[in-house]
């Protein structure tokens, strides 16, 4: 399946998670300016203390705090939150209890980090019960503060433990406030509001991954949402001549015909040096078509963002929000 | 730039631990076993410690069981040894908990709810058991050279963080509390906190059910006994990786955040004096041949407007772009080097096919070795 579709337009949560070096936090960002082009509001949110938006924009560390980041096309805007588990358990508690200034005197104790470390699966409610929070939150007009709200989640092999609020709960407290708020946060990372996106390179490793993580939302019936299949360079080689290539058949003296036909007289070593840069190009390109070809047993819509060789800046995240635009992201 | 030789490295009978320690995705694994590899065919007795190997590097080591043991890998023509092992966290803690613990006491804390949380999903417990590991290994002197992976943290740094961050958890003053007998206990946090405690154990209780702490209490309580047993240890290793035989090895691969990282590895490393011995800049895509960018291009460009020789035309195309990736590789790399200009330094071209076997292993040593 290729692009973007109505079901996704629907979901108001998209979390991005992805294998470690996939590039999931600058999806997550591209994604957000995408969905706020042409007007919208977009918070984007992260949770795992690295301050990866921040280093993306090119900015201080994040407070905790809703912070606008950057504009979108059309009038949009993107705005930033790092949540910290810590300063989520103060403002939890300080809704339900007036703690005052014990709040800090128990911080010093270590007690809050107790708390959010060891306690099983507390850390995590705190920090999906945040999201949840922002996702349903009314704005002055009646309508939700955000139109959309992306969560740089953890990577795949942690991302369903920390989605799965019933199971954490199920060690939790059987009753009480965190018990009422643990369920509006399941009853949003189930419902149709949600989308669980996947990030994935054109490698063994990434798509394996990805369809671990598939299988493992499947299982917890959350709901994956697309494949982002990031860092797709384009195939150079004529198609037919892919398969030679990648086993080490290149016609030299072909190459070196053509070469004189467009101006270039080269050396022998040069000669060299190009067939061997052909042939691991193609190798590249036949992994790729295996890893596309395994990827597409997830059969979920999947979007191409292109390498970006010059590397990721704040412009490079407007230039790939533009692609997603283009495939039909809204 | 100054270069690093992994040869020299290797054969230096001097090196006795090598770490490699880098962010997530790195190729820190596979660097690792090429290490041991490498090592082994150049007459070491090396074992290497892997934490999360990819399934096929791990069947071909001969890594298929999880039994927490260095299994030896038979290569032909070796002349040294190498044996291969996986972690297997949760038993490396339960058998601390044994070895710390009187038999009674260790049942009791195995089937601890606390317990089965820090042993399996508390964040720093897999950094921590590489580092036991890896103490043990040391400790077993039945090898000349220890190559160990580290976890894939959200933090490269963790590692070195954790058996504090979780003797910080364990041993704070909460803990003491919770596991100090209610009465005497009760009084002292009084006087510190006045009445918000009790708010507070009220608001915790609610939160996470009066069962998990009377868990905790007991967990802690039981944990208090293993407590000097864990420091010392955890200090022995701490003392092993500053000691002279130890070396780190810095994975990055050549892009902004890897390398970014990177710089803070390099500068947390000598802030704790460990001894750091490079950077394996891993999967850089040098150019194979020497011809200018700019002039590919332009040939490419009349080779496309007639459509004589689309081969031609497409084998410059990959040229330009791998001059254009090398070009890049090459700035980020230099810019690291700016910064530190004393650390050691080399890339490793990349396989253009995943590695899954001992040839790819070996090509992988050979490409470290610069070779």
């Amino acid at each position: 399946m290729n692009g973007w579709t109505d079901e996704l337009t629907r979901a108001r949560l998209h979390v991005v998670t992805g294998k470690g070096g996939t590039g999931k936090t600058t999806v997550a960002a591209a994604l957000a300016l995408a969905l706020a082009t042409g007007g919208r509001r977009v918070l984007l949110v992260e949770v795992e203390n690295r301050q990866g938006i921040a280093q993306l924009f090119d900015r201080p560390p994040l407070p905790y705090s809703e912070e606008r980041i950057a504009s979108a096309p059309g009038g949009g805007e993107v705005r930033a939150l790092a949540v910290d588990p810590e300063a989520a358990l103060l403002e939890y508690l300080a809704m339900f209890y007036n703690l005052g200034f014990a709040g800090r005197t128990l911080k010093k104790m270590g007690a809050i980090e107790f708390a959010t470390t060891l306690a099983p699966g507390l850390r995590d409610v705190l920090l999906t019960g945040k999201v949840k929070e922002c996702v349903r939150r009314a704005g002055k007009t009646g309508r939700h503060e955000y139109d959309a709200v992306v969560l740089d989640a953890p990577p795949t092999g942690r991302v369903v433990r920390f989605l799965d609020v019933t199971r954490a709960m199920a060690d939790l407290a059987k009753v009480g406030p965190i018990k009422g708020q643990s369920e509006g946060v399941v009853n949003l990372l189930h419902s149709g509001d949600t989308a669980v996106h996947l990030v994935a390179l054109l490698e063994e490793m990434p798509v394996r991954e990805t369809l671990d993580a598939v299988a493992e939302l499947d299982a917890a019936d959350l709901r994956p949402g697309a494949v982002f299949v990031n860092r797709v360079s384009p195939p150079r080689l004529p198609a037919r001549s892919v398969a030679s290539a990648s086993e080490g058949r290149v016609d030299a003296g072909r190459i070196r015909a053509g070469l004189q036909a467009g101006g270039l007289d080269v050396e022998e070593e040069v000669l060299d040096g190009l067939v061997e840069q052909t042939v691991e190009h193609a190798l590249r390109v036949r992994m790729e078509q295996r890893a596309k070809e395994k990827l597409a047993e997830a059969d979920l819509p999947t979007v191409e963002l292109p390498e970006l060789t010059d590397g990721v800046d704040v412009a490079a995240l407007y230039e790939l929000a533009e692609v997603l635009v283009g495939r039909g992201v809204r | 730039m100054n270069r690093l030789d992994v040869d020299a490295l290797l054969d230096n009978p001097e090196t006795r631990v090598l770490v490699c320690c880098g962010s997530g995705g790195v190729g820190k694994t596979t660097t690792a076993a090429a290490l041991a590899v490498r090592a082994a065919e150049r007459g070491r007795r090396a074992v290497v410690l892997t934490i999360d190997p990819a399934r096929r590097l791990a069947q071909s080591l001969g890594l298929g069981e999880l039994d927490n043991q260095p299994r030896r890998v038979d290569v032909e023509g070796f002349k040294g040894e190498l044996h291969a092992m996986m972690l297997d966290m949760r038993r490396t803690f339960d058998d601390m908990v044994w070895q710390h613990a009187g038999r009674e006491r260790a049942e009791q804390i195995l089937a601890n709810p606390f317990y089965q949380t820090i042993s399996t999903s508390f964040s720093g417990t897999q950094e921590y058991m590489a580092m036991e590991k890896l103490g043990q290994l040391v400790e077993r002197d039945e090898w000349d050279l220890v190559v160990v992976d580290t976890p894939p943290s959200r933090s490269a740094l963790d590692f070195l963080d954790a058996p504090q961050r979780l003797s910080t958890v364990l041993d704070g003053k909460l803990i003491r509390m919770l596991s100090a007998p209610a009465r005497a206990g009760g009084r002292g946090i009084r006087k510190i906190v006045g009445a918000g405690f009790g708010l507070f154990t009220k608001a915790v209780s609610t939160i996470v059910g009066g069962q998990l702490l009377h868990d905790a209490s007991t967990f802690v309580q039981a944990f208090d006994s293993m407590f000097g047993g864990f420091r010392q240890r955890a200090q022995a290793t701490y003392e092993l990786l500053r000691s002279p035989g130890t070396g780190f090895l810095v994975v990055a691969a050549a892009e902004p955040d890897a390398l970014r990282e990177a710089s803070y590895f390099v500068e947390r490393l000598s802030a704790e004096r460990m001894p750091l011995t490079g950077l394996v800049a891993n999967r850089t895509h040098p150019v194979l041949a020497p011809l200018p960018a700019p002039g590919a291009l332009a040939a490419a460009d009349r080779l496309e407007r007639t459509g004589d020789a689309p081969l031609a035309a497409a084998v410059l195309r990959v040229h330009a772009d791998r001059v254009a990736v090398a070009d890049r590789e090459k700035r980020l790399l230099a810019r690291f080097t700016r910064a530190h200009p004393g650390v050691p330094l080399i890339g490793v071209p990349a396989l253009p096919t995943d590695v899954h076997d001992l040839d790819g292993l070996h090509e992988i040593g050979r490409r470290l070795a610069g070779e």
